[in-house]
């Protein structure tokens, strides 16, 4: 809470004191959900941010060994086989599918390799020389792939995770500016109301003010010739009076 | 948050790489090349003679326009050569990947997600 600038104005009843306390009860009950929620999506993150680290070690000496199984396919056929790969690859044998996974109520999508059966479209690759080297290299980068599509899902839990730790940390605050925010409303709303309320008052007042001076004027008409001026300079410090009263309104 | 409509397609791997390591990654299978008239490859072979624009332009297409990619894996000197596009790119999918090639060992100062990791913990 905001100290005690923001203590709510209550009216000493039982009742409201039963009020109170369920209002507080069901307060402390939230918060520590919420907080229990940000702890352990905290830890899981921690621990996607542990794994990420390994994955991306581990990431670099496969892609090593990979690029070295490559040289030696190079080596084996003699001669650059990239163009002719490059023009060959038509259907995706290597696929990602995504399933979920619950995180206290947080679901995050992990990639799950699988291989497109029947696929094939390197049949006639290293069909000349080289093929055992070039049936090698493909199992090799295949793990590479692996490692790298492990390393993705891990690396796509982290933002969404990081997201979501950031909105449910900030969620007991913004709740609580709401509150604020309605309890200001509802306080503006009951001081427009008693403005317009004195306005009224205000009004009454003047008119009645004004009946009188007529009264007097018809009695002063009555009994002479009597000057006008301090009449009309009291009904127009009367109207003076009364558009201060309507600027006071606006606020 | 990321609705099952968003990744359930999403399926293929993209690479953008240089010649050794957008062979490699075929080998392996991930190449696809989409059907009819305007076929569209999932990889890109970046030499030295490539425009920067034209690897901006395909990081645009793998990340924003198709919807079919699950991982981009991008190799680590070429995403240095448009390091902005993929700084500021912080949508969950497809998961943009920094891999080391064989000319360029892998440093994990430039890692945009390592980035963000060390930045987390305060460092």
């Amino acid at each position: 809470m905001s100290g005690a600038v923001g203590r709510e104005p209550v009216f000493p009843t039982r009742q409201s004191l039963g009020l109170m306390k369920s209002k507080l009860k069901g307060a402390e009950t939230g918060h520590s959900l919420l907080k229990r929620k940000s702890e352990a999506l905290t830890k899981c993150r921690a621990e996607i941010t542990r794994r990420i680290d390994e994955a991306k070690r581990k990431m670099g000496r496969v892609m090593q060994i990979a690029a070295f199984s490559l040289a030696e396919v190079s080596y084996a056929v003699g001669g650059d086989i990239g163009y002719q790969v490059q023009e060959s690859a038509k259907q995706a044998r290597f696929r990602v599918r995504a399933k979920q996974e619950n995180v206290s109520g947080v679901f995050l999508p992990q990639f799950e390799s699988y291989t497109q059966d029947g696929v094939n479209d390197f049949a006639l690759t290293g069909l000349g020389k080289g093929g055992q080297q070039i049936q090698r290299c493909r199992e090799t980068y295949a793990r590479a792939v692996e490692t790298l599509v492990e390393l993705a899902s891990l690396q796509t839990a982290f933002l969404i995770l990081d997201e979501v730790i950031k909105v449910v940390n900030r969620r007991d605050i913004n709740s609580e500016l709401d509150e604020l925010d309605r309890e200001e409303f509802y306080r503006l709303k009951k001081v427009s109301g008693k403005k317009q309320r004195d306005t009224a008052a205000a009004d009454a007042e003047i008119l009645a003010a004004r009946k009188k001076a007529e009264a007097e004027e018809a009695a002063q008409a009555a009994s002479g010739v009597v000057a006008e001026e301090p009449k009309a300079a009291e009904s127009e410090a009367a109207d003076i009076l009364g558009e201060q009263e309507d600027n006071d309104v606006i606020f | 948050m990321a609705s099952a409509a968003t990744y359930k397609d999403r399926q293929l791997l993209a690479v953008i790489g240089d010649e050794d390591s957008v062979t490699g990654l075929l080998l392996a299978g991930i190449g696809h090349v989409t059907e009819g008239a305007d076929a569209q490859r999932n990889f890109l072979v970046v030499d030295s003679k490539t425009e920067t624009s034209q690897i901006e332009q395909a990081f645009q297409n793998f990340t924003q326009e198709r919807k079919d990619i699950a991982v981009l894996l991008i190799n680590q000197h070429i995403a240095e050569r448009i390091r902005h596009s993929v700084d500021s790119f912080a949508d969950p999918f497809p998961a943009v990947l920094e891999i080391p090639s064989k000319d360029h060992p892998y440093d994990p100062e430039k890692d945009s997600v390592l980035k963000r990791v060390r930045r987390l913990f305060g460092e």
